[in-house]
């Protein structure tokens, strides 16, 4: 077997770094923008290359409850939704997180209704961004299919058992079709070993699974899960150096920076505008300008010291996301400030520009008008809607 | 006879590195007696008891047990005196009688 190259979208990118971690049960409800990976899945079930248990289920509840049933005997699983159907897990998204079940879900980035709306923004996940998951920001179909390897390979790690949500843009990166590499099983099965965990039900080792901790003994759990959610940044580099080892392809850890060791103005932010930003920064570049950008690969755990470390000796900082917090500021922005002020640093200005609601467009004029707001030493409105 | 073992003595964990990773732990919660607050206590009639089990597949905390000779046995030490048994039994042998006469 070897790798092949495909052309191929996001989702069906999703689909199959899916097949190659062979989970033993999937089980999904269908949702705008996200039905093709799990159609895809099913085919591939259908036709039997990939071997696993396909669950129709009735809900995005119940469609995570079967994860976790099925994770709670031992079992690789996997589900994936959007918007909607991820607000309506929400319940289901703690006893993942807090039953240590290492479930892995492709999340396709979607606006909250109302009004209904099935274009991409990143309200759906980053409101849920203290339910206890790993949350990553792919850019593009390869990192989709890439990161849902590391994914297993993180969330199944002992030191971790922590379940792991990878967001997707809604369309431009679950529909937009890239070339892709798709690695040889063979090689996929080098990289990931089958998951053990000693966290299940177990006819030779019976336990007791789901108990109650009251007040005594509940926090203790939570801190667990906190201390378990820090090692995943150390697993994540593990998990991403092994990789490039057998596949040749790189990647950076909690975050990606571009021009970061001298740039004066830098935009933080996650998932596929920093594909809208990338040619504009380098056009910037080439005009002398000292623009830079930090592209956010994960969320929780929080790139705490890669942030600081990034954004240093920035004169001006602008956090551009998907969201907002209403009466306050886009959440990504109170992370990367809250990082910010921890710090002993000379602390750069800072903007937060909030874009693409409901799939409204960012456009390379949008960028260039950031850019030069940050250079702007009025203050302007904190938070700004572009 | 498997009737669980009595007043075990629970240790409770005093740091991190002693609770288990996730809600899974070898089954602890039988380790009190507790029954005493049981109004109705289920009797097994060993005449009209046909030993087909269902009492013993139905009962929620499974307390009812096969003994050496094949009959049946109720730990009162945990039954809490919900009366499935008593109503699921085909042949009327189990009774509810009250407790504390």
């Amino acid at each position: 077997m070897v790798e092949k190259r495909a052309f191929i979208s996001g989702n069906e990118a999703v689909a199959a770094g899916v097949c190659l971690a062979r989970p033993h049960v999937i089980a999904a409800y269908p949702i705008t923008p996200q039905t093709t990976v799990i159609e895809r899945l099913a085919e591939m079930v259908e036709d039997e290359s990939l071997r696993a248990e396909y669950l129709h289920v009735e809900s995005e509840h119940s469609a995570l409850s079967a994860c976790i049933g099925a994770s709670a005997v031992g079992a690789r699983t996997f589900t994936a939704t959007s918007s909607q159907g991820l607000l309506y897990m929400a319940e289901c998204l703690h006893y993942a997180s807090g039953g240590r079940f290492p479930v892995v879900m492709m999340n396709a980035n979607r606006s909250v209704a109302l009004p209904w709306n099935i274009y991409g923004d990143q309200r759906d996940s980053l409101s849920l961004l203290d339910c206890g998951w790993i949350q990553a920001y792919a850019e593009d179909a390869q990192e989709s299919l890439d990161m849902i390897l590391h994914a297993y390979a993180i969330a199944e790690h002992p030191d971790v058992l922590t379940p792991m949500m990878i967001n997707l843009d809604g369309f431009v990166i679950t529909h937009t079709y890239e070339l892709v590499t798709i690695p040889a099983q063979s090689d996929a099965d080098l990289f990931l070993a089958p998951f053990q965990t000693s966290n299940k039900m177990d006819f030779d080792s019976p336990m007791s699974l789901g108990f109650t901790a009251g007040p005594a003994y509940n926090q203790a759990f939570k801190q667990l899960q906190h201390l378990a959610m820090l090692s995943a940044s150390r697993v994540i580099r593990e998990v991403e150096e092994k990789f490039g080892q057998l596949f040749k392809r790189n990647y950076s850890g909690l975050l990606e920076t571009l021009y970061c060791d001298d740039a004066e103005y830098i935009i933080v932010t996650l998932g596929s505008v920093a594909g809208t930003l990338r040619p504009v920064i380098e056009r910037l570049r080439a005009l002398g300008e000292r623009v830079g950008l930090v592209r956010i690969r994960y969320m929780r755990p929080f790139p705490l010291e890669e942030i600081r470390k990034a954004l240093a000796g920035a004169k001006a900082v602008g956090v551009l996301e998907k969201d907002i917090s209403f009466g306050f500021e886009g959440t990504v922005y109170t992370n990367v400030n809250s990082a910010l002020m921890s710090a002993n640093l000379m602390r750069p200005r800072l903007r937060n520009f909030i874009g693409g609601l409901g799939g409204k467009n960012i456009s390379a004029q949008d960028v260039e008008m950031m850019f030069s707001r940050l250079k702007s030493s009025d203050e302007g409105e904190r938070v700004e809607f572009i | 006879m498997n009737f669980p073992e009595r007043n075990r003595s629970f240790k409770p964990p005093k740091e991190l590195k002693d609770y288990p990773v996730g809600t899974a732990f070898p089954a602890g919660h039988l380790v009190d007696t507790n029954a005493a607050w049981r109004s109705l206590r289920p009797v097994i009639d060993a005449i009209k008891c046909s030993n087909c089990l269902i009492c013993w597949l139905l009962c929620p905390d499974g307390v009812i047990h096969r003994n050496s000779e094949g009959g049946l046995e109720i730990d009162y030490d945990f039954c809490k005196g919900c009366g499935i048994c008593s109503k699921e039994c085909r042949q009327k042998a189990i009774r509810m009688e009250s407790e504390g006469e």
